[in-house]
């Protein structure tokens, strides 16, 4: 039989994964309701950073209390979270941009090697597009 | 298990689902295919938390390792699939 943890460590890990449950719940809801793809881009930062830190402090808290020493596993996630989630963000919005672009449409920005003016040896050849 | 920290872990379990069900919505509805991406990327974000609460929940260190082989598949798959949209390949 495992003996019951203190209140003064329930309590935190209790708060620390319903709020964890409240920002993702929010995340999600903002994923559905905004408009266009690069407002929808957003919410999952708050699923990705601030819940995954929830949940990670409340296991690192509990496993540390229930075992009498500090259990720092749960860290891994978090490293491993806060490398991989900026390289998925940029591809897709690097995605996004692209496939708008070539489907023509006229808020995209255009790409910044055609408004640079080309070199002084292909000056003469060929006029430069602006 | 004490009954604060069991409704705890209720709540955030139906805070859970309720979030995988919408984001489940947008990749169904979702009228671009990198909406799908971010969907499906939040989907399995949100299976590695739920995985993470459940080794609170059954007292196991063991859940941890499979909180990161979802969290590295479902980083690997949405930059695959981000890669293949851009470029039309995944490895130029």
């Amino acid at each position: 039989m495992i003996p019951p943890l203190p209140l003064w460590v329930e309590i935190p890990v209790a708060l620390l994964l319903a709020l964890s449950g409240v920002f993702t719940l929010v995340a999600a809801i903002g994923v559905v309701r905004f408009r266009s793809f690069f407002q929808r881009m957003h919410p999952p930062a708050l699923a990705f950073s601030f819940s995954a830190w929830c949940v990670t402090l409340a296991s690192i808290l509990y496993f540390s209390a229930q075992d009498g020493a500090l259990s720092l596993h749960a860290w891994l996630i978090i490293i491993f979270l806060s490398l991989t989630v900026p390289v998925t963000t940029i591809l897709l919005s690097r995605t996004e941009l692209f496939r708008r672009r070539n489907s023509g449409d006229p808020d995209m920005p255009p790409p910044l090697s055609a408004s640079v003016p080309l070199s002084a040896d292909a000056d003469d050849s060929s006029p430069t597009p602006r | 298990m004490s009954p604060l920290l069991f409704s705890a872990i209720v709540f955030t379990m139906g805070c859970y689902i309720t979030a995988m069900a919408l984001a489940l919505l947008r990749l169904v509805r979702g009228p671009s295919a990198q909406d799908r991406v971010l969907a499906m990327d939040l989907i399995c974000t949100i299976a590695m938390l739920i995985l993470m609460v459940l080794a609170i929940r059954y007292r196991s260190a063991m859940y941890f390792e499979a909180a990161l082989l979802v969290s590295i598949f479902g980083f690997v798959s949405s930059a695959a699939m981000a890669k293949f949209l851009l470029r039309g390949e995944v490895i130029e």
